[in-house]
């Protein structure tokens, strides 16, 4: 059995739910969700978690799951896990997931294989497909070990809409569950954004974004001059709002904003997968990087192996003639 | 503030990386190695909070004995003595036996806080810290970008996704992995060189019955999804076939 653990806030379900549980319907083996929370709200997520086909769905309601707190769920989840055996758990490799699974996986004795973005038989085993070293390679890892095992499936690896509905809404059962006093230690505050952003990304009809590749805050002229002749926004991988050389309302990424524009053009980027998935949605993607290896190169449409330094004026001026 | 932060030896960014003959790990024998760049925002962060607070700053690390140079490393740029565990399995191991190298060390330390990078950039768990805090039995959070202190408690900022953040509060002993970016990076000096060299390095043999808990089968290049028209020639024809495919075929200039 897969136990599918599906992530909620305030009564509404994440969306990444459904593509773990499109990856546990792959194998062929009965799947259970389990998701916890509190009160009406879950119970609203778990009616809608019971279309998909699946055996049953175990809502774990507690006041103290009210909100997510990484004591609080490894401890209701590592009742859920231990009263229902499953042979495997799935998740989306959400924050969240990150934070509370490694140390839940942990707690009954296993580990996670995490951030996959497929699972296939290999040789009589379950292969999960994960990056590694930066998205330069994809490696096929096996879980060692009795089970259950543990796996987190990366955002946009499985489609949602491929999702098996059942004829009829699966059971929805109650999972009781009992936290000692003083279990969960972290105290939380309510979840803020900092002052509004200044630049909103995701209506730039164009992208000139830079990397690493810059090497420094005072080539950053280049770039500006190459947006400007395309008439596009200057924006960044993570380490260059990291460094500071340009305002974290720049960064595109994971932690930064994702966007769509009909143009981006990479310089000196070299693609890890906090910064694809981004990215990647854009109509026209350019990448321009010295490593033939860079795996930004597997998105793009257009590519130049160069030096930015001699690729960038070098574009301008094509642009002017 | 007795502070440990947890530092690990990676191939640095610019290596030209190729998959071994097993294909199962990389080609590391020449390769040049450094700190993994999350850990050396950790160990920052760590003496940051010695300079506000007091204390000592152990650096922690698990790997081959080549590790050495990394914890040399950290200890030049200023922390006060290092505990590194050494075993031959730990380069490419898990997130799990690593935890278990560490913890096994750092248990009778009784550290009030450690400190890890967010994530490595080879395997890229994000996992060995949050598993280090539940094998030491101290409370966690994760990818964290401020950190205050005060009467025996932390409050943390987290990052959550798509610009939002969250303070967390918790007591200590407690175990945090930070996000890259949290501060700027001072780099050694060559007194602090110097220095290192007299400074405390306890190395411990790993256990030899640590278990993996996870086999890596095969390492590859991962398949093209999109036909990339790539443009050769020098930069400027380059540059001018570039211009010219935006402007006709995509029409995105």
């Amino acid at each position: 059995m897969v136990l599918v653990i599906a992530e909620q806030r305030d009564g509404v379900l994440n969306n990444a739910s459904w593509e773990a549980l499109v990856a546990a319907q792959q194998l062929d083996e009965p799947v259970r969700v389990a998701v916890a929370g509190a009160g009406d709200g879950l119970a609203a997520v778990g009616a809608e978690l019971a279309a998909a086909d699946v055996e049953s769905i175990l809502t774990v309601d507690h006041p103290e799951l009210e909100s997510y707190t990484p004591d609080g769920f490894v401890a209701a989840f590592a009742a859920v896990v231990t009263d229902t055996a499953p042979d495997r758990v799935f998740l989306a490799h959400t924050y969240q997931t990150r934070e509370f699974a490694p140390r839940l996986a942990a707690r009954v004795g296993r580990s996670l294989i995490a951030d996959c973005v497929g699972v296939r038989p290999r040789d009589g085993r379950l292969a999960f497909v994960r990056p590694m070293f930066q998205g330069k390679f994809v490696a096929d890892v096996a879980a060692a070990g009795p089970a259950p095992h543990f796996a987190s499936f990366q955002i946009g690896a499985f489609r949602p809409d491929a999702l098996e509905r059942g004829a009829a809404p699966a059971p929805v059962t109650a999972f009781p569950v009992t936290l000692e006093p003083g279990a969960i230690r972290q105290q939380i505050e309510v979840p803020f954004q900092e002052a509004k952003q200044a630049v909103d990304l995701t209506q730039a009809e164009r992208i000139v974004a830079v990397g690493r590749g810059i090497k420094g805050r005072e080539h950053l002229g280049l770039v500006e001059s190459l947006a400007t002749a395309l008439g596009a926004e200057v924006a960044a991988s993570r380490p260059i709002c990291d460094s500071g050389w340009l305002p974290m309302d720049r960064q595109i990424g994971s932690s930064g904003q994702t966007v769509a524009p009909k143009l981006y053009l990479a310089l000196g980027i070299s693609g890890a997968i906090q910064h694809l998935v981004g990215m990647k949605g854009s109509r026209t993607i350019v990448a321009v990087n010295k490593d033939a290896d860079a795996p930004i190169f597997e998105v793009a449409d257009y590519g130049i192996v160069g030096d930015l330094f001699d690729v960038v004026p070098a574009i301008i001026a094509a642009l002017d003639a | 503030m007795k502070i440990a932060v947890c530092v690990k030896q990676v191939v640095t960014r610019e290596w030209p990386l190729r998959v071994d003959e097993a294909r199962t790990w990389v080609e590391d024998r020449d390769a040049s190695f450094e700190m993994n760049e999350p850990d050396a925002y950790a160990l920052e962060e760590a003496l940051r909070l010695r300079e506000q607070h007091g204390g000592e700053v152990v650096v922690c690390s698990a790997g081959p004995a080549r590790a050495a140079q990394v914890v040399r490393e950290a200890l030049a740029r200023g922390a006060d003595r290092a505990i590194r565990v050494e075993g031959g399995g730990l380069a490419a191991a898990d997130a799990a036996m690593v935890a278990e190298a560490l913890a096994a060390a750092m248990r009778d330390e009784q550290f009030e806080l450690v400190l890890t990078g967010l994530q490595s950039d080879d395997q890229g768990f994000a996992q060995t810290g949050v598993v280090l805090a539940e094998l030491l039995g101290i409370p966690h959070a994760t990818i964290i970008m401020e950190v205050q202190v005060a009467d025996g408690r932390l409050r943390v900022k987290r990052e959550l996704e798509g610009g939002w953040f969250q303070w967390v509060s918790m007591p200590t002993p407690a175990l945090l992995t930070i996000q890259s970016g949290i501060n700027q990076l001072r780099y050694a000096t060559l007194k602090g060189i110097m220095a290192a060299k007299r400074k405390e390095v306890r190395v411990v043999e790993a256990a030899a019955d640590l278990v993996p808990r996870q086999e890596i089968l095969e390492i590859r290049v991962p398949e093209k999804t999109k036909q990339t028209h790539m443009i050769a020639g020098s930069p400027s024809e380059a540059a001018a076939e570039l211009v010219k495919v935006l402007r006709e075929e995509a029409r995105v200039i």
